[in-house]
């Protein structure tokens, strides 16, 4: 017999979480909490043990996800968690590293640090949580902000054209991109996991609600209101032109095109290589605790 | 939204047990943002009477709706605040 509603004190995925932080800070209806709580059930289905996770951020409000994650987790300086991350990844190659982050973070501030991870073929995950501004600090134009969005440093509309993210990515060589929403929590999972177990630079690109920042200036109700934008407008379609993928969201009839759109080979990162007899450099790729796809 | 009705039953319909969930609710952690309740597919939920600390309306189990929780989980997964989580029931209770 099912009764009504059960009170609970606690959470079966606090365990995860630093339960005792909660509730965070994120605004109401902020899309990073669906987010983060789809990487932590990945990290646990991954079959890594989460000893062998390590959490990388930025600054941001998307840089405070390792704050509240019951793991190694890093909170590093502004933009610079990419190169951080990279140094655990070289160091460490038995580790599982991700660097959770936010547009700002990633694309302006740490834009270089991206481009130059991704061309290398660097073995981290990079999960990028794209609200389309600057949150934390109030709502400012980002590298995302859509044409013609309004943000507090635009307030007749922005007139720069934004980054498209999986374009970019994709172009710079990372080996697996994809996008998803703070609506599309299975399908972000299950990308999370083939990130996880792939070798190279993987960036998945994460739309989330900012009902505060990106919200309310564009006559955004609410955050549901933003899901519900989600929910209508995104059509899943792995094979889209990459430079098809650019979001307006002031466009009505305009899908937000999600999927897992590159999914290739590339030789990872190794700059100890050249020092190996040849022999064992053609063996690098097989790194303990690592599975090789496709073999 | 309106109701998605299929055109064909499938063939195991009558042995098909459909799993039952009980929701729990952490009122405290509850910022209002109404996820659950829109996004649930059985319409579930509702939005409690009285207020958490805070002043936000929490999600409860909305009247006559005692039993339609099929605990897909999808409130556990899209809820930003880790405030609510389903848990299946027994087969045998379902049964019963």
């Amino acid at each position: 017999m099912t009764m009504s509603t059960l009170i609970a004190e606690r959470h079966p995925s606090d365990p995860l979480f630093r339960a005792d932080r909660l509730p965070h800070i994120w605004c109401p209806g902020c899309g990073i909490g669906p987010a983060m709580h789809a990487y932590a059930q990945a990290m646990v289905e991954s079959g890594i043990p989460l000893a062998r996770h390590v959490c990388v951020s930025g600054i941001g409000c998307t840089g405070r996800v390792p704050g509240y994650l019951n793991m190694d987790s890093y909170h590093t300086t502004h933009g610079r968690a990419i190169p951080f991350a990279m140094a655990i990844a070289l160091v460490k190659p038995e580790l599982e590293v991700t660097v959770y982050s936010g547009d700002g973070d990633l694309f302006a501030i740490g834009g270089n640090h991206f481009i130059h991870a991704a061309r290398r073929n660097v073995d981290i995950n990079v999960i990028c949580i794209n609200n389309f501004n600057y949150g934390m600090t109030g709502g400012q134009v980002g590298p995302t902000t859509p044409m013609g969005a309004r943000a507090t440093t635009a307030p007749f509309g922005n007139y720069e054209q934004p980054f498209n993210l999986p374009h970019l990515a994709a172009a710079t060589g990372a080996v697996f991109v994809a996008r998803w929403t703070s609506l599309h929590l299975r399908q972000l999972k299950q990308a999370m996991l083939r990130a996880m177990k792939k070798r190279g630079f993987t960036f998945i690109e994460v739309l989330a609600p900012c009902p505060v920042g990106f919200g309310r200036p564009n006559d955004i109700g609410d955050a549901m209101e933003e899901m519900t934008l989600y929910r209508e407008g995104c059509v899943v379609d792995p094979a889209a032109p990459l430079d098809s993928l650019d979001i307006d969201l002031r466009v009505k009839d305009r899908p937000i095109v999600l999927g897992n759109f590159v999914d290739v080979e590339r030789p990872v990162f190794d700059p100890l290589a050249m020092m190996r007899p040849t022999s064992e450099a053609e063996n690098n790729t097989a790194v303990a605790g690592k599975t090789q796809e496709g073999q | 939204m309106p109701a998605v009705r299929s055109a064909r039953v499938p063939l195991d319909t009558a042995r098909v047990i459909l799993p039952r969930g009980q929701v729990h609710v952490i009122p405290h952690r509850c910022k209002e943002c109404r996820f659950c309740v829109d996004f649930c597919p059985k319409d579930v939920l509702a939005l409690s009477t009285e207020t958490n600390a805070k002043g936000y309306r929490y999600p409860v189990v909305a009247p006559g709706k005692d039993e339609a929780c099929v605990h897909c989980e999808f409130c556990t997964l899209v809820c930003p605040e880790y405030a609510i989580f389903t848990v299946e029931v027994p087969r045998v209770e379902v049964m019963a």
